[in-house]
């Protein structure tokens, strides 16, 4: 018994050392981005122009640009991700669902930096022969890619649980039946709604959160975009973008007011969905 | 091929590799000899256009001498000068003179070893080859749009510029711009190797690059009838140019100050010309 209790004693301590990092992290971004508020700046953060020459230091257009690309993701991503777990877990025969998922799981090791590159060679430049307009280097362009990045996130997500759905609900569709369609849409998803949830919820961390899709093929303008078209830029790709600025200029602290806000709307999601999981219910 | 032909052959081989020998070898040994003996790392950041010489250098000199690592990252001028200030790095570069405020704070010496121009760049399949600078202005400005304006195709024109910890752009947002707005529609990407890389890719593209950087892949543009290539910006005629310095915090000392000395002996200022920028002796 003296094993478990230093095993439980590990790992309470490993646990609250993750939770005490996520709280200064917190409490570092507040303390450095404080003197905004104090210089009456911080308000000046929410004007729609980022010209730190002349002092305008808004970050609303970044804050559209990685809502509008991370958004656009996921509309892309999920049903995409959705067939592709009912693929592997549910429908498919064969040798298909196996080859598929070793795929997917070979996509979550590829490095982010792959993906942009590839991007810059293939898809800019189709999109901008494409739509005819612009440079490619823009909202749709960074969301196609951001979708194809955060697909292998839920697909893992949805086979779980897709496949956790116990044996003996299946069993009784079938007796009563159900084609495999009909088992899947009235059985297996009412059954999976913590797994989708959880999917959904990591996959557009990961999107919002995402640096470097943004930085290498969204272009970057801080102009407030204007159409799916539009060179934008988003809040992390701001951030590496102006981190180069001199560490005591008030350009550099709002760069802090940029991390409290992905904390607090990352915050929020999982708060939202949690909440809304444990108001459906939901089955294990 | 007869005995004569084969055994001129081989005689001419020797004497080549006798030149090499007794010509060129000594004088690569006298550059790179200081390292010898000396064990230890170099971590060199900043600047982007700096990149492809420190990158020379350092193979010559970590091929001669395997306890020497040299390591060597982007990051822009801003970034160069931030992280040898704060004692991230031995060696900070920067596209652009430190200011004196950046000086005084973080006691940077300043090693300028070479001078580069920095000149507008289009894709080799557009056909406007000269901008004057109020078209430059215009262009940038954003009140530009349309390469018909300046006698090109009836498209948009797609605007690219640098991030604001670019050497790269101060010197040209400085000397071609006259401080002028850029627009916030304008394309920001993060290192001469990229906007070399968007604009070859884009037919529609401007933006401005190292002349050091400029190739085939890339159109240079003439600002008021003058060309930026490497003969224009050695004689003066092309006045958008600034030195490439390697910065230190204080005195260099050991290692860094050997890698230093090397970039102004005759094989590093060698390796400058050849990678397109002008050596400073």
């Amino acid at each position: 018994m003296r094993s478990q209790g230093l095993v439980q004693g590990l790992l309470a301590v490993a646990a609250a050392g993750s939770v005490a990092v996520t709280v200064l992290i917190f409490g570092f971004m507040i303390v450095l981005g404080l003197p905004l508020v104090t210089s009456g700046t911080f308000f000046n953060l929410f004007t729609s122009s980022w010209l730190p020459n002349e002092g305008l230091y808004g970050i609303v257009p970044m804050m559209a640009g990685s809502l509008f690309i991370a958004g656009l993701a996921m509309i892309f991503s999920f049903p995409l991700s959705l067939g592709c777990a009912a693929l592997v877990a549910v429908l498919a025969k064969g040798r298909v669902p196996a080859l598929l998922h070793r795929l997917v799981r070979f996509m979550t090791g590829i490095p982010t930096v792959v993906y942009g590159f590839a991007g810059i060679f293939l898809l800019v430049p189709v999109v901008r022969e494409w739509t005819g307009s612009g440079s490619g280097m823009c909202i749709l362009s960074a969301s196609l890619l951001l979708a194809i990045l955060i697909a292998p996130t839920m697909i893992l997500f949805f086979t779980d649980s897709f496949t956790g759905v116990p044996k003996s609900y299946l069993a009784a569709a079938d007796a009563l039946g159900a084609t495999p369609v009909q088992k899947f849409l009235h059985v297996v998803i009412p059954c999976s709604w913590r797994g989708l949830t959880t999917g959904v919820l990591l996959a557009l961390g990961r999107a919002v959160g995402d640096t470097l899709i943004a930085l290498m093929i969204a272009g970057n303008a801080t102009a407030f975009p204007g159409s799916l078209l539009d060179s934008a830029r988003t809040l992390p790709a701001h951030i590496a973008l102006v981190v180069a600025a001199d560490f005591d200029s008030l350009e550099f602290r709002t760069l802090f007011a940029c991390g409290i806000l992905l904390y607090a709307f990352t915050t929020l999601t999982v708060v939202l969905t949690r909440r809304m999981v444990a108001d459906k219910g939901g089955a294990p | 091929m007869t005995r004569i032909g084969r055994s001129l052959y081989g005689r001419i081989s020797i004497s080549i590799l006798t030149l090499l020998l007794i010509g060129v070898a000594p004088a690569v040994a006298d550059d790179l000899s200081p390292f010898a003996g000396q064990a230890g790392t170099i971590k060199i950041s900043g600047g982007t256009a700096h990149i492809p010489v420190m990158k020379a250098a350092a193979k010559q000199i970590m091929q001669r001498f395997s306890d020497v690592r040299i390591t060597i990252a982007g990051g822009g001028s801003g970034v160069g000068i931030k992280q040898v200030g704060e004692g991230l790095v031995d060696i900070g570069n920067s596209g652009r003179k430190p200011t004196d405020e950046e000086i005084t704070k973080y006691d940077l010496k300043m090693f300028k070893w070479a001078i580069d121009g920095v000149g507008l760049v289009v894709n080799p399949k557009n056909t406007v080859a000269s901008l004057t600078t109020a078209q430059t202005k215009a262009i940038f400005a954003g009140s530009i749009h349309n390469w018909k304006a300046v006698g090109g195709a009836d498209k948009a024109i797609n605007l690219y510029t640098r991030d604001t910890a670019s050497g790269t752009r101060s010197v040209f947002w400085k000397k071609a711009l006259g401080k002028g707005e850029i627009s916030a529609k304008a394309n920001v990407v993060v290192s001469n190797g990229a906007m070399k890389a968007a604009v070859a890719n884009d037919p529609y593209a401007i933006g401005y690059v190292s002349v050091g950087h400029m190739d085939e892949s890339v159109q240079p543009v003439a600002l008021d009838g003058v060309t930026p290539t490497l003969e224009t910006v050695k004689s003066g005629e092309y006045k958008i140019a600034r030195g490439l310095y390697s910065n230190t915090k204080g005195e260099p000392t050991g290692l860094t100050k050997t890698f230093i000395d090397f970039l102004f002996s005759e094989t590093g200022q060698g390796l400058a010309a050849a990678k397109g920028f002008i050596p400073v002796k």
